[in-house]
């Protein structure tokens, strides 16, 4: 699915541009070792968990967005380093299994 | 064979930086124009020792030997050893503590994966000595 159309079937709010405009992969989870392990590369991350190395994790294991759910705000350090490496960021009041749900 | 050797100190309180060496090497690999495939394997199995070394052995060395065909990764800890191997290789297993599981770290993946991604991986541990982690990368 297009990025666009997911951010709007979330009603997700934008912290950080995603650089792909096409998302196919997906993945939930919050251990960021499990993520690593089995995230598909370009995928879009569905998580709750907030801080700096989720950015580090994003970047290692080439995911192309991550989707904050359950109404987590991202710390200031984690949406710098999403703009920086071209992660997009967002933030959505749905749970991780709403937000899969929407996904088409 | 000629090759690109790069050491990295990981700093054993520092979890904000924890990965920066694992990023370095991965933009190094990523300028030489190594393929892809090579280049996350390398990244996530480096990362994974990275924060190891963090959480159970107060930081340590990353050495680091690219070649035209893959990459050798020495990691090189002082902390407490590791009492079971076979235990530690087991997915899901943690000795880590509650507030690391807090950040997201501790599932018990950080060997498997290291295991899964690299071609080839040695552990040379000595309780109250130190760590020793080699990983190695084919191009495939």
């Amino acid at each position: 699915m297009t990025t666009k159309a997911l951010v709007e079937s979330i009603d997700a709010t934008l912290y950080a541009p995603c650089a792909k405009d096409n998302i196919d992969a997906f993945y939930v989870g919050d251990f960021l070792s499990r993520v690593m392990g089995k995230a598909p590369s370009g995928c879009a991350w569905i998580t709750v968990m907030n801080n700096i190395n989720v950015a580090g994790v994003g970047v290692l294991a080439d995911v192309a967005m991550i989707v904050l759910c359950e109404d987590v705000h991202p710390a200031e350090d984690l949406i710098e380093r999403c703009k920086t490496e071209n992660i997009g960021l967002v933030s959505t009041k749905l749970s991780a299994y709403e937000v899969c749900r929407n996904l088409k | 064979m000629t090759s690109i050797k790069q050491s990295y100190i990981v700093d054993g309180n520092d979890f904000i930086s924890c990965g920066h060496a694992s990023e370095a090497v991965k933009r190094t690999l990523k300028e030489l124009g190594m393929p892809s495939d090579l280049i996350r394997r390398v990244a996530i199995a480096m990362y994974e020792g990275e924060i190891n070394m963090v959480i159970h052995a107060e930081g340590g060395v990353a050495d680091v030997e690219i070649f035209s065909d893959g990459v050798k990764i020495y990691l090189r800890d002082h902390g407490k050893g590791i009492a079971d191997i076979e235990q530690a290789m087991q997915e899901g297993f943690s000795t880590a503590t509650d507030d690391i599981r807090e950040l997201g770290f501790g599932a018990g993946m950080g060997l498997p994966n290291m295991k899964k991604y690299a071609d080839e991986m040695e552990i040379d541990t000595e309780i109250g000595v130190g760590t020793t982690v080699y990983l190695g990368f084919k191009v495939r």
